[in-house]
C-alpha cells in the first residue's frame, strides 16, 4: 500500500466518523473567529438556544473594518467612525462576552489580522486543524496544519459541535526545486504557481508545497504561500513540519513548554508526506525561473514577469480567456504590448495577511531606505499585521525608515486590501499592493490592483512605476 | 434551512467567466450583521451606475441598462446560468445569501469555486455542474428565446429543457440528502455527539497540548 500524504494523515488524525454517504466527521482543534463572518453565527446559536461545544477551542480578533489611522483608533471601538463598522466590531465584543469566548480586543498590543495573530501567538500549531470565516486561513497550513476557510453556517457548526462535514479533497504536490535569485520572494513563488495552474487549477485538491525552494524558505515566506493557495483554487495548502517549523513555533504565547513540548515535537516529526505517497497531481517549477511578477488584470491568473509585456486579447485562442483579457485590460485601462515597467502607480499598499510580517517589512524598508517616495505617488500605506509585528519594526527603526521616505505608517489591521475600512483606492487609480486579490472594485469602486511582493511594491513607490528591484539593489551594491 | 426538490423557472444569464464573490456582493454590504437582505445588492458595481452603501435605498438608483438582471426578459429569474470558476475568492457567506434573497435558487456553470459551492448548500441553493459545451448550448438557447425556463429535479439529478432534452448533473449524496430534506445539519451532526466526545476524550490524551490552553488566563 503506497504511503500517506501529510494531508491523508491529518485527514486520518482527526476523523471522527465515516459515513455510509462518503461524507466525514472533521473534529476542528482551532477556531478563529473576526467581525465579519459571525454575527450571523452566533445570532443562530441564540436562536436555536446552543452554546459553543468547546470554548477554549476558540480565539476571536476584530480586524476587517478596524480603522488603521492612529488618531482613530485611539478612541478604540467608540472612536470608529463608521457606524456600521463600529457595529460590527462592537457586535464581535458583545458576542464573545456573552458567549465566553477569549477575544483580543481592538487596542490589545495582540490584535491584528487573524492569519498573523494565529501563528504569532501559538494558537495554530502544527498537527492542528484550523478554520476560520475567512478564505485566507490556508496560511497556516504553512505550520504543517489542515488550516480552510469555512462559510458562516461553518462557523456556526463548528461552534455547536467542534466539527465539520466534510467530503475528502484529492492532494496535490507543487513542488518548487532548486533555488531562488535574490529579490525573488515567497510572494513571486506564489503569483508564479497561480500563473502556471490558473486560478481554478487547485480546485478540489488539497495542495502541499516542497521543493527545494519551500525547504529554505522562512516561516513568513512559508505563510505568504500557503495563504495564496486559495487563488489558485485550493482551499488548503500546506507544508510538512522542519526545523524552521519548531524553532518558529518554540516559545510562543499559546505553544505547549517543558515536557509538553518534548511531547508535541515526538507527535509531529510524523507530519510530512511518506516517501512512497501517491498524488493525484504533481505540479514542479525551477526556483531559478522564476522572476519578481507583478498582476495586470482583474485574476491573479492575469501576472507576468516584471520584464514582460501586456498580452494582445486578439492572440489568444480560447475564447473565455480572450474574452476575460478583454474586459481585464479595459478595467485596468491598459493596452496591449505595454511593458509592466511603464505601468505607473498612483498609491502602493503593503500589508495584509498575505505579506505584513516582520519579514516583509524588513524587505520593504531595505528597499526605500535612504530614497523618497515618487511625487507622483498619492500615498504609500505601510500597514504591519500585528501589534507585535509593529513593535518588532519600531524596535527596528523600520517605521523611521518609511515615515522618512514619506510612507504612511499605520496600525494593524486588513486595511486596503479589501477596503473595509477608510482605506481604499479612487476610482481609475492604479496601486502596487502586497495583498492577495486584484478583483474589480476589491481595494476600492474602480480601483485598479497590481499584485506584487513588498520588495517590489516598495521599489514601485520609489519609482512611481513598476521597476525590477533586482536593478535598484544592484545600482546600491 | 428551505428544501429544494424540484425548480420550475425562469434563467439569467452572468456570462463571464471567474465571476468572484466580492462581484457577487462587495465588501461595503459586509458590514451587516444579518444574513437576510442582500438582494438589492447583488452584483451591486455591475447592476447599478452608481457606488451601493448599506442602508441606502436601492429602488431610487440609476440602473445598468446593459446589465442582464436589469431586462425585463429575466425578471423573476429563479435560475442562473454562469460560466467556470463561479463563486472564486472570499469564503463570503454573503454571497450567497444574496443570490438567495434576490431569488436564485439554482446556479448553472461548468465548474464552481470549492468554498462557495459547499456555502450554497448551507443555504437552500443547489449548484449544478454541467459539461461545458451543454452550458454553451443553454446560454445560445437563453438568448435565442424570451422567457426561457428550464427544470431542475434534484431527486432525479438532471436539468430539463423546453425542447424535452434531459441533461444529468452529479451531486454527493450527503449534500442532495441535506438539500432535499432541508435538514437542519447541526442537529443532524449532534445526533453523534457521543463519538464526537469519545473522538475528543482519546485525542485529548494523546495531544494534551491542543486543550485547555486558550482562556487560561481567564479561568
Amino acid at each position: 500500500m503506497a504511503g500517506l500524504t501529510l494531508y491523508d494523515k491529518l485527514w486520518r488524525n482527526h476523523l471522527v466518523e465515516q459515513r455510509d454517504d462518503g461524507s466525514a466527521l472533521i473534529y476542528i482543534d482551532r477556531h478563529l473567529i473576526h467581525e465579519v463572518t459571525s454575527p450571523q453565527a452566533f445570532e443562530g446559536l441564540r436562536l436555536a438556544g446552543r452554546r459553543p461545544w468547546r470554548l477554549d477551542a476558540n480565539l476571536a480578533v476584530p480586524d476587517h473594518n478596524v480603522p488603521t489611522s492612529a488618531a482613530e483608533r485611539a478612541g478604540g471601538v467608540a472612536g470608529i467612525v463608521d457606524e456600521i463598522s463600529r457595529l460590527q466590531v462592537q457586535t464581535l465584543d458583545d458576542n464573545c462576552l456573552a458567549f465566553d469566548i477569549t477575544e483580543i480586543p481592538i487596542n490589545d498590543l495582540r490584535q491584528g489580522i487573524v492569519h498573523v495573530v494565529g501563528p504569532e501567538q501559538g494558537a495554530t500549531l502544527p498537527g492542528m486543524t484550523v478554520v476560520c470565516g475567512d478564505s485566507h486561513t490556508s496560511t497556516h497550513g504553512a505550520l504543517g496544519a489542515l488550516a480552510h476557510g469555512i462559510g458562516t453556517s461553518e462557523v456556526e457548526h463548528v461552534l455547536a459541535t467542534q466539527c465539520l462535514v466534510q467530503q475528502k479533497m484529492k492532494n496535490m504536490l507543487v513542488r518548487v526545486d532548486g533555488k531562488l535569485q535574490p529579490g525573488v520572494t515567497a510572494k513571486d513563488v506564489a503569483l508564479a504557481i497561480i500563473g502556471q495552474i490558473g486560478t481554478a487549477g487547485g480546485t478540489g485538491y488539497a495542495i502541499e508545497f516542497g521543493g527545494d525552494v519551500v525547504r529554505a524558505m522562512s516561516m513568513e515566506g512559508r505563510m505568504t504561500l500557503c495563504n495564496m493557495s486559495i487563488e489558485a483554487g485550493a482551499r488548503m495548502g500546506m507544508i510538512a513540519v522542519d526545523a524552521t517549523t519548531l524553532d518558529y513555533v518554540r516559545g510562543r504565547t499559546y505553544s505547549p513548554r517543558g515536557e509538553l513540548w518534548e511531547e508535541a515535537v515526538a507527535a509531529w516529526s510524523d507530519l510530512h508526506s511518506d516517501a512512497d505517497a501517491q498524488f493525484d497531481k504533481v505540479v514542479t517549477l525551477q526556483g531559478e525561473a522564476i522572476q519578481p511578477q507583478v498582476t495586470w488584470g482583474t485574476s491573479p491568473e492575469m501576472v507576468l514577469p516584471v520584464d514582460g509585456v501586456l498580452p494582445d486579447p486578439a492572440q489568444i485562442e480560447n475564447p473565455s480567456r480572450r474574452e476575460g483579457a478583454r474586459r481585464a485590460l479595459e478595467y485596468m485601462g491598459l493596452q496591449p504590448g505595454t511593458a509592466i515597467t511603464d505601468i505607473h502607480l498612483d498609491r502602493v499598499f503593503i500589508g495584509s495577511c498575505t505579506n505584513s510580517r516582520i519579514e516583509d517589512l524588513r524587505a520593504a524598508a531595505a528597499v526605500v531606505q535612504g530614497k523618497r517616495v515618487a511625487p507622483t505617488i498619492k500615498q504609500a500605506l505601510v500597514v504591519p499585521g500585528s501589534g507585535q509585528v509593529k513593535a518588532m519594526a519600531e524596535a527596528e527603526g523600520l517605521d523611521r525608515i518609511f515615515l522618512d521616505a514619506g510612507m504612511e505608517w499605520r496600525e494593524p489591521g486588513c486595511s486596503m486590501c479589501l477596503a473595509m475600512n477608510a482605506d481604499k483606492l479612487g476610482a481609475g487609480e492604479h496601486c502596487a499592493s502586497t495583498s492577495n486579490r486584484n478583483f474589480e472594485g476589491r481595494q476600492g469602486i474602480g480601483g485598479r490592483t497590481h499584485l506584487v511582493s513588498p520588495a517590489m511594491a516598495a521599489a514601485a513607490a520609489i519609482a512611481g512605476h513598476f521597476v525590477d528591484v533586482r536593478s535598484l539593489q544592484e545600482t546600491d551594491a | 434551512m428551505k428544501s429544494f426538490t424540484v425548480l420550475e423557472g425562469r434563467v439569467a444569464p452572468m456570462d463571464r467567466a471567474n465571476v468572484d464573490t466580492d462581484m457577487i456582493i462587495p465588501k461595503q454590504f459586509l458590514k451587516s450583521i444579518k444574513r437576510s437582505g442582500f438582494g438589492p445588492n447583488l452584483f451591486d458595481e455591475m447592476r447599478y451606475l452608481d457606488e451601493g452603501q448599506p442602508g441606502r435605498d436601492n429602488s431610487q438608483r440609476p440602473l445598468n441598462p446593459d446589465f442582464p438582471l436589469n431586462h425585463a426578459r429575466y425578471r423573476g429569474a429563479s435560475i442562473l446560468l454562469a460560466r467556470e470558476n463561479f463563486g472564486c475568492g472570499s469564503s463570503r457567506e454573503h454571497a450567497p445569501w444574496a443570490l438567495e434573497d434576490y431569488g436564485f435558487r439554482c446556479i448553472i456553470a461548468p465548474s464552481f469555486a470549492d468554498i462557495f459551492y459547499n456555502n450554497c448548500f448551507k443555504n437552500g441553493i443547489l449548484p449544478v455542474v454541467l459539461p461545458a459545451e451543454q452550458v454553451e448550448q443553454l446560454f445560445a438557447a437563453l438568448y435565442a428565446e424570451e422567457g426561457y425556463q428550464l427544470k431542475v429535479d434534484l431527486e432525479r439529478q438532471q436539468v430539463q429543457t423546453p425542447t424535452g432534452e434531459t441533461l444529468r448533473f452529479e451531486v454527493d449524496t450527503a449534500r442532495k440528502h441535506c438539500l432535499l430534506q432541508g435538514l437542519d445539519d447541526i442537529g443532524v451532526t449532534l445526533e453523534s455527539a457521543g463519538a464526537i466526545r469519545d473522538f475528543e476524550q482519546r485525542w485529548r490524551q494523546s495531544s494534551p497540548w491542543l486543550f485547555d490552553v486558550i482562556g487560561r488566563e481567564q479561568r
